[in-house]
């Protein structure tokens, strides 16, 4: 019995903590503070209405599109770029500092940049994408090559592994985790990059949805389009960690063997 | 014990970036077909000096000489157990012991095969399959020693090889370790801080004097082993002689 309530109690909790926080969105909404804070009730309507007309449906294909293009983009370059700076002391030391600062810095200020050089198109919402997503693409890419256990290159060398194997048996297997992990903090930032591009550059899918409802004062309608947006990276990124743990269970990732 | 000479150490100085002067003028002959250890303390370059006989270090000064040959790499010829294990996390057991065999290009039924006849050899038959981490230290070990023996190799460096297993496992390790090789005439060159392991295993112990690493005495305890338990191994007097004569000696440097 005990153990039963155990595997439950969080799931209840969790619901319990959904609860309380629409319950107390929508007494804050009839609260007469603000017009522009709907409650929960009437932005759940929205949402509904606007899966129904199609417009939500629409606008996340057209906030989809630059996101895949510019994550599948950092994937391959960033992760090839990662690997090669944890690979190589030359391009460790050319490009380590740039990957440094571009993590810390906050991105989203050369956004208006961006679009001064490549305009107001598709090329520009994938950039903005390409340049919050790839520093940690990059960075955990290179630490994932970087930190593979010495003694594991060692034992290779040892048992007469050539330098591919060593790369393909040992390094890459050792990195695997990490960069997949770069992928998801990745397509985390790249949420941030697509949005902030919408709203920012020009109005199209998501950020069209919240800056033509704001304009027209339908409340209801442009705290749904952002509550959604909110949701569906919410939970994409939560999958893509179950994911990672399903491929990579920590016990098998070696950290422990490091020590 | 008239022995052929497998493995030749001469005049190794080994210098580390930063000047830390690991080894100084290191000559060693050791005997194919036994056990030779390494014995110091701690800095004395026994780790050191292990694995640039195994081609793992390149030395400042000197040459390794295996089977008649130069050598100045890893070579098929030798084979190494690690401290700390050094198994594939994300590899089962079988994996981890054919893993030799596997950089080799050994096609995969030919190299498990071989793997399983050694991981039943170390005591680990029906653990093919299972993970490092489901292991205990003792068990990891034994699935280094089977990598190193799946391998066919006629050295088997072992580096401090039970210093992470509890003293239990260690002694019932060291007993079939010296069971197993005796069948195998394989030369085992072997590093250690316990003066009672050194004394136990080995037909030769090398002792060495720290910072820099030189070889200060040789010892051979001149057990015999042949159809003994390992208590009476470990009451013989001349086990007991030899532990008392390295004790002599190593006190000096601690």
């Amino acid at each position: 019995m005990e153990r039963k309530s155990a595997v439950i109690s969080p799931l209840v909790w969790q619901l319990i903590s959904f609860a309380l926080f629409f319950g107390l969105w929508e007494i804050a909404g009839r609260w007469p503070i603000s017009f522009a804070f709907p409650p929960f009730s009437k932005t759940l309507l929205a949402l509904l209405r606007m899966l129904a007309d199609g417009s939500l449906p629409k606008a996340y294909l057209s906030t989809l599109q630059p996101l895949i293009i510019g994550i599948v983009l950092c994937s391959v370059a960033g992760i090839g770029f990662g690997i090669g700076m944890g690979l190589s002391r030359a391009i460790e030391w050319f490009s380590l500092p740039v990957f440094i600062i571009l993590q810390a810095a906050p991105m989203a200020a050369i956004i208006p940049l961006i679009t001064y050089m490549y305009g107001i198109g598709l090329t520009s919402k994938v950039l903005a994408v390409v340049v919050l997503a790839a520093p940690v693409i990059v960075m955990n890419s290179y630490k994932g090559i970087r930190n593979t256990n010495p003694s594991l290159i060692q034992m290779c060398r040892a048992f007469l592994g050539t330098r591919r194997q060593e790369m393909i048996k040992i390094i890459l297997p050792h990195a695997a985790a990490l960069i997949f992990a770069g992928l998801r903090l990745g397509l985390a930032m790249g949420f941030i990059g697509i949005v902030i591009a919408e709203l920012l550059i020009t109005p199209t899918g998501i950020g069209d949805l919240i800056t033509y409802h704001s304009s027209v004062a339908d409340y209801p309608e442009m705290f749904a389009a952002i509550a959604s947006i909110i949701l569906f990276a919410a939970l994409t990124i939560h999958a893509l960690e179950r994911l990672e743990q399903r491929l990579f269970p920590p016990e098998t990732r070696g950290l422990e063997d490091a020590g | 014990m008239p022995a052929e000479t497998i493995v030749e150490v001469k005049e190794i100085d080994m210098t580390y970036e930063g000047g830390v002067e690991a080894l100084a003028g290191v000559s060693l002959a050791l005997p194919e077909g036994r056990i030779s250890t390494f014995l110091g303390p701690s800095g004395c370059g026994k780790t050191t000096l292990l694995k640039i006989i195994a081609g793992l270090i390149p030395p400042t000064h000197g040459e390794i000489w295996v089977k008649g040959k130069k050598v100045d790499g890893p070579g098929p010829e030798r084979a190494f157990v690690f401290q700390d294990f050094a198994l594939l996390p994300w590899a089962n057991v079988l994996r981890n012991v054919a893993f030799g065999l596997e950089l080799r290009g050994l096609p995969a039924q030919e190299r498990h095969a071989i793997a399983r006849k050694h991981i039943a050899e170390v005591g680990l038959k029906s653990f093919e399959a299972s993970y490092p981490h489901q292991l205990s230290g003792g068990m990891r070990q034994r699935v280094g020693l089977a990598r190193a023996l799946s391998v066919d190799a006629d050295i088997i460096l072992m580096d401090e090889p039970f210093s992470s297993v509890d003293e239990q496992t260690r002694r019932k390790f060291q007993e079939e370790l010296l069971d197993l090789l005796r069948h195998k005439h394989k030369t085992v060159i072997f590093v250690t801080h316990s003066i009672e392991e050194a004394a136990y295993l080995s037909d030769q112990i090398i002792l060495l004097s720290p910072r820099p690493g030189t070889i200060s005495n040789i010892i051979r305890p001149n057990i015999d082993r042949e159809g003994r338990n390992p208590d009476e191994i470990r009451r013989d007097k001349n086990y007991l002689d030899a532990v008392d004569e390295i004790w002599e000696i190593l006190k000096h440097y601690v």
